[in-house]
This record gives C-alpha cells, structure tokens and sequence, in this order.
C-alpha cells in the first residue's frame, strides 16, 4: 500500500518536473558518447595510449589546482574565524542578548542559502576576475554553515564551568574562553577540517563564473570542445579532492581520538 | 549586613521561594536546611545573581544588589564568590588557571583572556591553594582530581576573589565523609580566620549543628525556622523535613553516635 502510493508519488513528481523516462532512453547516447570522446584525443587515440599528450598542460592546471587550494584554504580559515565569533553570539545558551542571536542566526542563514556561485557571480562583479572573488564567495559560505554547526556545539556544552566563572564577576568573554572554549576547540577544529574538504570541491567549480581557480579552465575546456582537456582535468580533481579528503579525514580521527583519550 | 526582603523567585506556575526576609550580619556562618526542592539552591543563585529574584529586594550595606548591572553587578559576584554541589571547574584546563578565574574581575579582561596572569596574582593563587594543603595539584589538569580536592580548587578560587561573602550551595553532597569533614573545616577556617559571612546550603542535620552559627529552615520556599542550632529540636526539624526526616535525623539520635565522628553519614542517599 505505501509502496503503491511511494510509486504514484514518483510517477506524478516526474511529470510535474517534466522528467521523462522516454527521454531519459532517446538520450542517454548521447552523454554516452560524450563520455566516450573525453576518453579519445584529437588523433583519435585512447587517452590512456599516450599520457603526455592527455595531460600535455599539467604544468598550467598544476598551478591552477594549487590556486582552487588555496582559494579553498584562505576561505575556509576567514570563515571558520567569523563563524567562531559568532558561534557564541548565537548559540541560545550563552549568548549575551536574545535579539543578538536572532539577528546572528538569521545572517548566518543567509549566508548559507544563498548559492556560492551566485556569491562568487557578485564578487566577480565587483572585484573583478580571478581568485578574490573565489575566496570571499568560499568565506562568506563557510561562515554561515560553520557558524550554524558551531553554534550547536556551543549550545551542548556542559553549561556548569561558565556559571563557575560567570560566578566570580568575569566578564561574558573571559567566561567564554575558560569556561565554554576548552570544551568546543577540538569538534571546532574538527568541523573546519571538514568544511575545507567540502571547500576544495566547490571552489573547483567556482571558476566556471570567472572566480579563479582550475574551474574557468574546466568550464573553457567544455565550452570549447576540447574533449581530452576535460578528463585530463576531472582527473586531476578527482584525485586531489581524494588526497584532501584522505588527509583531513586522518587528521580529524586523531583529533577525535585525542579528546576521548582525556 | 546582608538583607534579604520578601524575595521571590517564580518559575512558571511554582514558587520555588515564596517571599523570604532575611538579615545576615557580616562574619556569620549562616546554614539554610530543608527538604530537596525546598528552595534553598534557588535562594543562593539569587543572593549571586546568577538567577533573578521575579519579586522582593535584597540588599547588601547600601547596595541594592537587585537592581545591578553590567560591571556593578560583576563586582558585586566578585565580592559574594560561590561554591557549588558540583564544584562547576574547567575541567580541561589546570588548577591554577581555575583559581585564577577568581582574579577575572580584578584583572584587565585582555590580560585574563590571554592568560597573562601577574606574579603577585599567580602567587595569590597558589597559596590559596597552599592554605587548602593542594598547592602541589596547580599544574594538573581539573578533571584528573578527586571530588575533595576539586572542591578545595573551587574554595580556592572563591577565596582569591577576596570576598565579602561566600555562598555555598551543597557543597559537600558529592563528596565522601572524609572530604565532606575537610571541605566543612576549611570552610570553618575560612569564616572565623578572615571574618568573611558564609552562607551555606546543608541537607544533613549533623554538619549543620556542628558548624553553623545559625540556622535558616525552608519549607516549600517559606522561612519556618531561624534560630540558633541548639533551637532546633527533633520535634522541628520532623516538621522541616518530613518523609526525609528519617534519613536526616536517624543516625544523630541512634546510641553511640559521637557528632563529628563521621559527618557524612547523614548524605547517604541524598
């Protein structure tokens, strides 16, 4: 019965959103065949057949890998620092003023719905082409999904050391960093190791609006036809969000491993 | 003199304390006795202002400690420390730096975030620590230590802050009887050596005969007893406590049972 209804649910969602399994058929070669010239070279010739021709401007796409890294890097610190201020304005908790923490909130949900890309659209307005306008729209991103998540890491602390402080006549900031910071560090850190790793794959694409990085290569290289460009490039993203990924996820398991030790 | 002036505190439709005056002249050792709930952590935190009397005034000289703000009211918890059932440490950070919090009003907020405590403040830290015979525990971690010992970290600190006042609320109801006599001692010692008032919240009947200058009975949130401790007969306290009368007064009237002897006996259970 629910499946039934789960199947009539699909079957009318599909036609609302005009998604047609026919289509869906006629069409698939097509991206098929895509997929099989980004696996051929101009001569016709596997890409597999000739590696040097296939990554024939790795030196370039090294370079321009290095600038989405560095977007992703710069972005995620100036994010984490924003959002770690914040996070005790507007965890419930703690906060010093109720209406602060409403307006907080709600600014970091709008940093966060509205799409990177548009930021990163904005930005390119602004301040023109290239990597600036990439790390902002990274930043101002990471500020507003760092700033939620830090916030309820915030709001789960044992509440006991901050009245302990508050008790003494400590001001609210000197009661933050004795009595709430020891016990938030570590998942901070933790969150921000991840929200880089989540970074490093946006920001690869954040050049597709002209924001720097290896994207405005990937987005010419499709534009233009240049088949084994696009592999050659989806590779080396690939492995370097892999390695990213492999590196931060080591770092944030010793990390977790730390804080259950002591 | 502190003075406490039809103080209520209302949460929701309960009355947690239902319009208390009290006075307290400085250098007291003031006990407040009563049931679980009766009113008596609820009566502190007010007195600190860690929670905010919904009516009634409580004065201390001629401070209106109801009506303080921003930095009048941090001034005013720097003069009137706590001490609390769960000694409320960081637990992660070392000893000192948790007696230091005691200086936080005194010192510049800069210099405390950063940790950048003078030689005169860290010394003041560590003989409060050396009075309390933990001096040789600055360096370890809060949490590493035993309950006693944490609590004598928590004395410490309240004791840098160079207060007027100390409230204690239970402050030895996690603790075992031989740390409970040491806690109580030091609390004692602290009371009649540098003359600062104590008010402390007990459960148990026997540690606030022993130690207790005077004793404060709350029933429902309602003052029902104020008096001298030898006042306070069986006959009373059975009232003050109820269904709980048998933990609390039991063991004191049982034969043979010298008070002091083991101070703790009395918490089981509580």
């Amino acid at each position: 019965m629910l499946l039934a209804a789960l199947l009539v649910a699909i079957a009318l969602s599909s036609v609302a959103a005009e998604v047609s399994p026919s289509l869906f058929w006629a069409k698939i070669g097509n991206f098929t065949g895509y997929f099989g010239r980004l696996l051929h070279l101009d001569s016709g010739a596997l890409v597999f057949s000739d590696p040097v021709e296939w990554f024939w401007g790795i030196g370039r796409w090294l370079r321009l890998l290095g600038e989405t890294l560095v977007m992703a890097y710069v972005g995620t610190v100036l994010g984490a620092i924003g959002a770690f201020f914040l996070a005790f304005l507007a965890a419930a908790n703690v906060t010093p003023n109720r209406w602060l923490s409403m307006a907080v909130r709600r600014f970091c949900e709008f940093c966060r719905t509205v799409p990177g890309l548009v930021f990163a659209l904005m930005f390119v307005i602004a301040f023109g082409l290239g990597p600036m306008a990439g790390v902002l729209a990274v930043a101002i991103h990471s500020l507003g999904t760092l700033g939620k998540l830090f916030s309820e890491v915030v709001e789960n602390i044992d509440m006991k050391p901050v009245e302990g402080v508050s008790s003494t006549g400590a001001p609210w900031h000197v009661a933050m960093r004795f009595g709430a910071l020891p016990q938030v560090s570590s998942s901070f850190v933790s969150y921000a190791l991840l929200r880089f790793e989540i970074n490093v794959r946006e920001s690869a694409v954040l050049g597709f609006v002209g924001a720097g990085g290896i994207g405005m290569d990937l987005f010419e290289a499709i534009r233009k036809f240049y088949y084994s460009d696009v592999s050659a490039i989806l590779v080396m993203i690939v492995v370097t969000v892999a390695l990213i990924d492999i590196l931060t996820g080591m770092i944030r398991h010793r990390l977790i491993d730390l804080v259950e030790k002591h | 003199m502190l003075r406490l002036d039809g103080v209520v505190k209302q949460f929701g439709a309960k009355r947690a304390v239902d319009g208390i005056s009290l006075g307290v002249p400085s250098g007291q050792f003031v006990g407040v006795i009563g049931q679980s709930g009766s009113g008596k952590s609820t009566l502190l935190r007010m007195i600190n202002r860690l929670g905010d009397p919904t009516g009634g005034v409580i004065r201390f000289g001629d401070v209106d400690v109801t009506a303080l703000k921003g930095r009048a009211l941090r001034q005013w918890r720097a003069r009137c420390a706590m001490i609390f059932q769960q000694f409320n440490l960081a637990g992660r950070l070392d000893v000192l730096t948790n007696v230091l919090m005691g200086r936080a009003f005194h010192a510049p907020a800069w210099r405390a975030v950063l940790k950048l405590w003078t030689d005169e403040e860290k010394a003041m830290g560590l003989s409060a620590l050396e009075s309390l015979d933990i001096a040789r525990l600055a360096g370890q971690r809060a949490d590493t230590l035993s309950g006693g010992q944490q609590q004598r970290v928590a004395i410490a600190r309240a004791l840098i802050q160079e207060p007027e006042i100390i409230l204690a609320d239970e402050p030895i109801a996690s603790l075992d009887p031989r740390n409970t006599q040491v806690v109580m001692d030091a609390l004692q010692h602290i009371n009649r050596h540098f003359g600062i008032t104590v008010i402390c919240n007990l459960h148990s009947l026997d540690l606030a005969r022993k130690y207790c200058d005077r004793l404060v009975g709350l029933a429902a949130g309602r003052l029902v007893f104020d008096g001298a401790p030898a006042a306070l007969t069986d006959h009373v306290a059975r009232d003050l406590y109820g269904l709980e009368s048998a933990d609390v007064i039991g063991p004191a009237s049982a034969p043979g049972f010298v008070p002091g002897a083991q101070p703790g006996l009395a918490l089981a259970g509580s």
